[in-house]
């Protein structure tokens, strides 16, 4: 079954039978006020499918030790469950070796994690970080807590009208101080699919590591570390249909081996005395403590999951979507679009004249229809665009053509409530 | 469709449209700004005030429906009352959109429009913004107030 799925799915992508995967999802099948729930918020944390549901019983109910220690039956079969979805991952993401996948809570904290182990000891004051104007949150403040702490600079590369990256202002942006650069490969806000590939390559031409920020990416485009060529990629499980507090950093070996621990504890060690203690190697030295056992397991399911469909198949699905979206909601008078990149993800964000995004959210959700309305962790996104917020729709894998229409409908509805 | 009429009323959705007394005093005798960290909304509240009642009130920001409407109401009522009357008139506000008081509405006055809220929980800190900043401005702290 699984060796079929396999075969099929890079290959040929064969379209999605929506159909089939909604019934994947046990959610989807209920009601809000009533009404079908429309679910376009999947940016924010995607549905969860049942193999994934199953997985994460399965563990608790048939399989659930702790990991990497017991010597008895079922320690052996979480430590393989919980290894083998690092197997999963490392292929997912096509990485050279398994140690180089470092299971941690989620993209936030992978990016903590390069910033507090591989960033501090590094870097002095005046040293350099490059970031751009469209990072989360999450790829801003754990620079600035080192910016705080040891001096080092945040460049911050522009972006465009359309919310495209200024890849001109990137190349002059590398300096010969910048000791990092760190990147959304997507855009939570905006949409946006960075370039990262040539990104990359620029800095590498200036010896300068790369760091993507991929909790947007990796549930919707595929994702090869090893052709991107960066040193570091973050992502969540919880965007990517797994549960949430389980995330992954992948590091370039050479890199997490020359790192100082992140965390100290059980599990990232070999030994310990008073005067001394040996870490444990990669990836085990940073993941201090018992781990989120069954969150890697689910995660591991999902990806099997999602691999199922065809990663292919569902980023031309959401882009399908995305079009349609950006066609009927364009009909709609008053409505302007907040990101207008040329190469987007199935993400639409947008603002309409005269009444607040909160409003809107609150009037779509009687219908049904959950959106996201804020400013999406993103503050200097809306102000580069002069908005304080957005309402942004976001799609996945089992999100339907009528659910774009009834989106658009409920808008209209917003009209003839504020008129 | 009908429910949300019960949240945005017509008197709502007018002082939403064209809020009153927005803006700010050039010598206010308080003022506070009151923040809602989870939208961004912010609200500047400026008060004249005299022997202990308030005599002008203005305010200033961006904010959704709820909570323009909230403050636009609010700078009309409280003009005339004691700093005493204010606060008991936020208590009783208080209760009425968050479904804990058993005020008859009706002594409220046009903040009854706001009973839609209890069902809205989400949005009862929109509705209450301009009225812990105008709390913040009588107790006389001139820090940001949080809805948080």
């Amino acid at each position: 079954m699984n060796i079929m799925t396999d075969r099929l799915a890079p290959s040929r992508v064969p379209p999605l039978d929506i159909s089939r995967v909604r019934e994947d999802f046990p959610i989807l099948a209920r009601e809000v006020y009533g009404k079908p729930l429309v679910f376009l918020d999947s940016a924010a944390s995607a549905q969860k499918p049942r193999a994934v549901i199953d997985a994460v019983r399965h563990c608790y109910e048939e399989e659930y030790a702790n990991i990497h220690r017991g010597v008895y039956f079922l320690s052996q079969k979480a430590t393989e469950a919980y290894e083998g979805a690092r197997e999963v991952v490392l292929e997912f993401i096509n990485a050279a070796e398994s140690r180089e996948i470092v299971f941690v809570r989620n993209a936030t904290e992978a990016i903590n994690l390069v910033a507090t182990a591989y960033a501090r000891p590094l870097m002095s004051a005046g040293d350099e970080i490059l970031l751009t104007a469209m990072e989360h949150h999450s790829n801003i403040v754990p620079w600035q807590l080192l910016r705080d702490d040891i001096g080092v600079v945040l460049r911050v590369v522009p972006i465009n009208d359309a919310g495209e990256l200024d890849v001109d202002g990137f190349r002059d942006l590398l300096g010969p101080r910048t000791k990092l650069v760190a990147l959304a490969h997507v855009s939570n806000a905006l949409g946006t699919v960075n370039p990262v590939k040539t990104l990359a390559a620029m800095a590498r031409d200036k010896g300068v590591p790369v760091l993507l920020d991929g909790a947007q990416a990796a549930p919707h485009l595929e994702v090869d570390v090893r052709d991107i060529e960066c040193d570091f990629y973050a992502f969540t499980g919880h965007k990517l249909y797994g549960p949430s507090g389980i995330g992954v950093l992948y590091g370039r070996a050479e890199h997490l081996e020359a790192m100082r621990p992140y965390q100290g504890g059980g599990e990232m060690i070999t030994s310990v005395t008073f005067e001394e203690t040996k870490y444990n190697a990669i990836p085990f030295k940073f993941e201090a403590g018992t781990p989120n056992i069954a969150g890697a397991i689910g995660l591991g399911a999902a990806i099997d999951y999602l691999e199922g469909l065809g990663v292919g198949a569902v980023a031309a699905h959401e882009r399908d979507l995305a079009v349609r979206a950006v066609r009927r909601l364009s009909e709609i008078p008053g409505l302007r679009f907040v990101g207008t990149a040329r190469d987007k993800a199935g993400i639409v964000s947008f603002t309409l004249d005269g009444v607040h995004p909160h409003d809107i959210g609150t009037i779509l959700d009687r219908q049904g229809i959950a959106v996201r309305a804020g400013h999406h962790c993103a503050q200097p996104v809306m102000a580069r665009f002069g908005v304080s917020a957005t309402v942004r729709a976001s799609f996945a894998a089992y999100n339907t053509i009528e659910e774009v229409d009834a989106l658009a409908r409920g808008l209209e509805s917003v009209r003839e409530i504020f008129g | 469709m009908s429910d949300l009429r019960d949240l945005y009323q017509e008197l709502i959705l007018d002082h939403c449209r064209k809020p009153r007394n927005f803006g700010r005093l050039d010598h206010p005798d308080r003022s506070a700004t009151g923040h809602n960290p989870l939208c961004g909304d912010k609200l500047t509240i400026t008060l004249a005030v005299a022997d202990g009642v308030v005599t002008e009130a203005r305010f200033e920001g961006e904010g959704c429906a709820i909570s323009t409407a909230s403050a636009s109401l609010m700078s009309e009522l409280v003009v005339g009352k004691t700093i005493d009357e204010i606060r008991a008139l936020f208590s009783r506000f208080h209760g009425l959109v968050t479904g804990q008081g058993d005020e008859d509405a009706a002594d409220l006055d046009k903040l009854a429009v706001f009973a839609g809220v209890r069902e809205y929980p989400v949005r009862v800190k929109c509705a209450t913004l301009a009225w812990h900043s105008l709390k913040a401005a009588l107790d006389d702290d001139s820090g940001i107030v949080t809805t948080e």
